[in-house]
């Protein structure tokens, strides 16, 4: 932050200045609020967690995570959602190189990566309500399927997101408005990717611990 | 590109803005990954290979790793730093994570107690609840 220019003060000069000559200004407001908003969902989370927290082993005589959880499954799971972040990184280095193509191909295969993250999910998600273990069973069950479908849903909707900025770069090229959707659509798959790392360790792998 | 002129010097306009955001490079988004593989890692094998016996202790442990992890895709992926749109960025993430570490562990410890406090029931009586 640069001084306050209120050279004004005391004198009665014709247009006193009460603004900051030399802060940076940012072109506009879009990625701080986008920020914003991933704050805000970012408390979502936190309560969602908090609530799989204190209702985590409430299995109401129902099966545990230990009998439940397919560690395998859940680690191949975070290896997808994980390269699709490098992979959206890519697009973003070959955005700043202004290579329409590239940033096209990196897209389809986060696309794509994400798509497999969604599949292997829903794989989950029915086999374990396959095996009477849907999210009515217990509160742990309850808190979990919220939990993990509520990440699950943010995923999806990220890809349809991906999508339909993949059909506007091949439309209109890489212009500034298209640029600045992409780094909003980069932050917030880059910010699912950490909320995935509490799930798989808040979740996943302290819920088989005995 | 196939944008119209008018579009293309507005671009232009643009692209000599910073516009407020720190951008990647390759060798920071390779470093980000390769640590955030390594932290991937050891966790599930804590949890998969049962390295230690006491699992309060893997709980720790993989619970600082997790945060540890968080860090490093925030400072590589989502380039986090003091200085992005005037250090707004940072100001918001503190007080969100100031309001997160209230909700957890306040619902948590509150709800520890209250559990404590209850009449303890045996698994086949929950089976029974109505």
């Amino acid at each position: 932050m640069s001084e306050l220019t209120a050279t004004a003060a005391g004198t009665r000069a014709a247009s006193p200045r009460y603004y900051l000559t030399h802060e940076h200004h940012a072109e506009n407001g879009t990625l701080l609020g986008f920020w914003l908003y991933l704050m805000s969902d970012c408390l979502v989370f936190a309560c969602l967690f908090a609530v799989y927290g204190v209702l985590g082993r409430s299995y109401a005589g129902g099966p545990t995570g230990a009998e439940l959880f397919d560690l395998p499954l859940v680690a191949v799971n975070t290896s997808l959602l994980l390269l699709s972040s490098i992979t959206y990184g890519f697009a973003m280095l070959e955005m700043q190189r202004n290579r329409t193509r590239a940033v096209l191909a990196w897209l389809a295969i986060t696309g794509l990566l994400g798509a497999g993250f969604i599949s292997l999910e829903l794989y989950e998600f029915a086999h374990l309500i396959h095996e009477g273990a849907g999210p009515q069973r217990s509160a742990f069950l309850s808190s979990f399927f919220t939990l993990v479908g509520t990440h699950g849903l943010h995923v999806s909707f990220g890809i349809v997101w991906l999508i339909t900025l993949m059909v506007q770069v091949g439309q209109r090229g890489l212009v500034a408005e298209n640029k600045r959707r992409l780094m909003c659509l980069s932050m917030f798959w880059h910010f699912l990717d950490v909320v995935w790392i509490g799930v798989f360790t808040f979740v996943y792998l302290m819920g088989v611990l005995p | 590109m196939s944008a119209s002129s008018e579009e293309s010097t507005h671009a232009d306009h643009h692209d000599h803005h910073d516009d407020g955001a720190s951008h990647g490079t390759f060798k920071g988004y390779a470093t980000g990954f390769i640590l955030a593989v390594i932290l991937t890692a050891i966790p599930f094998w804590l949890v998969m290979g049962k390295v230690f016996d006491k699992s309060s202790v893997t709980a720790i442990v993989i619970l600082g790793i997790a945060a540890v992890q968080i860090v490093v895709h925030m400072v590589y992926f989502l380039h986090m730093n003091a200085k992005s749109e005037g250090g707004w960025t940072m100001l918001a993430l503190i007080f969100t994570m100031v309001l997160v570490v209230i909700t957890l562990s306040g619902s948590l410890w509150v709800m520890y107690h209250l559990n404590n406090n209850m009449m303890p029931m045996a698994p086949h009586e929950m089976r029974n609840m109505p």
